[in-house]
């Protein structure tokens, strides 16, 4: 049979004059597997359920998120921590797919030139955050990482946080008229509570407007959701080293 | 054809009974651009690789917030596949689908928008990058506006493309044309598909997928530009340029059907081997893992057909650089396509993936494979578009040389690299403790493999350079004039069986 199709006057050469037929035979070819790739995938979708704990983003989280993408961190930093024992011990529970689904766009990352950050939220206080931001150096001695001392002194863009926010809603994301409706305020007000926290831990003033904030609160966003960690508690042998 | 055509204009047959033939001429001026825009942009993407790399091992290079790391990574990538192997492709595509058609381009004026409309993609690529303007996915970080304008443009182009092939006057399709088709097809698909976004404002848009869904879609469109961008017209280019640069036909007719329809069916399966252990689902990881190892068979049998095409005339290597650069490149592409299925294992890619091994292997690909087989193409181009002998065959002799070794320093620091530094994260002490429990601790260890690395991506860097040097001398002493060449077919187009009688 295949010999039939393909000597040298075979069928073959029959639609090699023929390139509508050529060019539709083509296209099927490569969506059979597009579809069984993905036909699961989004009807499996909606069954993928939220972790307890795990909630949108709030406003100020949100933006310090959209500065960690405009920064192109997510180029040497992953999210997302494999279930080895290596990598449980260096950065803690391996991640979910329930605790990934109200990442758009998802930021798990290909390369690790700088550690996962998927549990880097419990970590640190937030001046720590703050002074590697400014001098990567100055806490971690030897880091390759760049110095972006400019979100110290950039003005945060609150504005069009109402906007993202009724954006993600359209997309899915479950933000409620209220949450939309106080964006700008809620932002102001956790970004006020965090630089307080700097303040208190013996740093730099007057930082409640500045980037590094917003980055700072979604740095420190990013941790073992409330119901991976009961449930983590309540197996010892769940596959989560601290 | 080429042969008869000459004949009969030489002849006088055309003005004896002019009748008897069609005139008509190519438009070698859009490959002309192309090559210079491939060449230009090669250079700047390249230069952008070599600051990267120097901005690793020592931060002080990173510049102020507009020429940081993060901000400049997704500006090389994207330079490297879509400025330089995008005019690469789109030289070797106009150049030889109109002499496979025996015919000019369906519309000179879609060709000039679409060259002019790619460079105007790039150009707000490199301004829209380092202002930070991104979605963050990989080889997709341009928003919304210039994703339109990119699926415009290549609407345009396959008009353009699809209009040529349907004013052929060559019923039979070369196989270099089906990998065009597949191109075309494909990169729109996975284009449009990936870029599906909601726009906030004209800088920023969210995808409307989200996490797990996001991923797999991502890694569809990633894994298959690799694919449908890097591979496929590549093996176009290399079905049209090979034979003619070695004046040999291709190896197999029958092997080229198989790897053409095995590539194209199995390729688009493979994109979840990119997302091993992560939070997808396990089947969806494992079938990657299958598909991508099936794989390695189509892919080599492009490499098969390319290599036995120089049966009988490997002494012309000796003189030709351009059939040097196809072999080093044919041989790249077969050794990254044995690597490529075998970090998709998933007790491989535990070890190599997050770390440098996946930076040696698609450099192995683009400097390997795609940068020779674009150099190789365009020292064989340059003289017949430009109507001059090349200004130094030594000079791109050296550039051979210079671009293989230091491909090889880069490719080799970072295997080294990559597999130090995962074996270090893996490490356990007798106690059951990490090894190195400071994650920094792995980087020192790794520094000096960075140096190498800039040292071979200098190497690789100077020989475009060299490129450029010679191509711009060609130039200089090529005639003002250079009319489009003028073909005569006569009037009626062979008949299939006309064509297998003489085959």
């Amino acid at each position: 049979m295949f010999n039939h199709l393909l000597k040298a006057n075979g069928r073959h050469r029959l639609i090699e004059g023929w390139p509508l037929v050529f060019t539709v035979l083509t296209t099927l070819a490569i969506l059979v597997g597009t579809v069984v790739e993905f036909a699961p995938m989004f009807l499996v979708q909606g069954q993928v359920e939220p972790i307890a704990g795990v909630e949108p983003w709030t406003p100020l989280e949100l933006a310090g998120r959209d500065i960690y993408i405009r920064e192109g961190c997510n180029n040497c930093h992953s999210q997302m921590v494999r279930p080895f024992r290596d990598e449980l011990e260096r950065y803690g529970p391996y991640s979910r797919a329930g605790e990934t689904v109200y990442e758009t766009p998802f930021l798990w990352g290909s390369k690790r030139t700088g550690p996962d950050l998927a549990r880097v939220g419990v970590k640190y206080p937030h001046l720590w955050h703050v002074r590697h931001m400014e001098d990567p150096r100055s806490t971690s001695p030897n880091s390759i990482m760049p110095s972006y001392g400019w979100l110290l002194t950039n003005d945060l863009d609150t504005a069009s946080l109402p906007r993202k926010l009724s954006a993600l809603r359209r997309l899915g994301i479950p933000y409620t008229d209220a949450q939309i409706a106080n964006a700008i305020i809620d932002a102001e007000t956790q970004a006020a509570t965090i630089a307080s926290e700097v303040e208190d831990q013996g740093g730099p003033e007057g930082l409640q407007n500045r980037e590094i904030i917003a980055m700072v609160a979604y740095l420190q966003s990013l941790d073992v959701p409330e119901g991976l960690a009961t449930e983590l508690a309540g197996t010892a042998a769940g596959g989560g080293a601290p | 054809m080429t042969e008869t055509t000459t004949a009969a204009l030489s002849t006088g047959a055309l003005t004896g009974d002019r009748s008897r033939f069609e005139i008509f001429s190519y438009d070698d001026d859009i490959t002309r651009k192309f090559v210079l825009a491939t060449i230009l942009w090669g250079f700047v993407g390249m230069l952008v690789g070599f600051i990267i790399a120097l901005q690793l091992p020592f931060h002080q290079a990173n510049l102020g917030p507009y020429l940081t790391f993060g901000r400049l990574r997704p500006l090389h990538t994207n330079a490297v596949i879509f400025a330089f192997a995008g005019n690469a492709i789109f030289a070797a595509i106009y150049y030889s689908t109109q002499r496979l058609c025996k015919a000019r381009m369906f519309s000179d004026l879609m060709s000039r928008v679409h060259f002019w409309g790619w460079q105007a993609i790039i150009v707000s690529a490199a301004i829209t990058l380092p202002m930070g303007i991104t979605t963050s996915k990989e080889y997709a970080e341009l928003e919304w506006p210039i994703d339109i304008a990119i699926a415009v443009v290549w609407v345009i182009f396959a008009v353009n493309f699809f209009g040529t092939l349907a004013r052929r006057r060559e019923k039979h399709m070369y196989v270099a044309l089906w990998f065009y088709i597949a191109t075309i097809v494909t990169v729109a698909v996975l284009h449009i598909g990936n870029s599906l976004a909601f726009p906030i404002s004209l800088t920023k848009s969210y995808p409307i997928y989200k996490g797990v869904q996001d991923a797999l879609v991502q890694w569809w469109y990633g894994h298959n530009a690799v694919a449908f961008f890097l591979t496929t017209p590549f093996l176009g280019l290399m079905y049209y340029f090979l034979p003619k640069a070695a004046e040999r036909p291709v190896f197999s007719y029958r092997l080229s059907i198989v790897h053409f329809w095995s590539l194209v069916f199995l390729y688009i399966w493979a994109g979840p081997h990119h997302l091993q252990y992560t939070a997808v689902p396990e089947w969806a990881a494992t079938l990657g893992m299958v598909f991508s190892v099936m794989l390695r068979m189509p892919r080599w049998g492009g490499m098969i057909n390319g290599l036995f095409t120089l049966r009988g005339a490997w002494h012309k290597l000796r003189d030709s650089v351009v059939l040097k650069m196809f072999v080093i490149g044919i041989t790249f592409y077969g050794m990254s396509t044995f690597e490529g299925p075998m970090l998709s294992v998933k007790s491989v890619n535990a070890l190599s993936h997050y770390t440098d091994w996946t930076i040696g292997h698609v450099h192995a690909g683009a400097m390997g494979w795609n940068g020779f087989m674009t150099f190789g193409m365009i020292y064989w181009l340059v003289p017949r578009l430009w109507g001059r002998e090349l200004w130094s065959p030594r000079l791109a002799n050296i550039h051979f040389w210079t671009g293989t070794i230091g491909m090889l320093l880069y490719v080799m620091a970072m295997y080294t690299s990559g597999i130090t530094q995962g074996l270090m994260w893996r490490a356990f002490d007798d106690a059951g403790r990490l090894l190195y429990p400071d994650f920094m601790e792995t980087v020192v260890q790794i520094k000096p493999m960075y140096w190498v690395r800039l040292i071979g991506g200098t190497m690789y860097l100077t020989g475009i350079t060299m490129l450029m040097y010679n191509v711009w001398r060609t130039i200089r002493l090529a005639p003002k004039n250079l009319p489009d060449p003028a073909v005569a077919v006569p009037r009626r187009v062979a008949t299939p069986a006309a064509e297998l009688a003489t085959s």
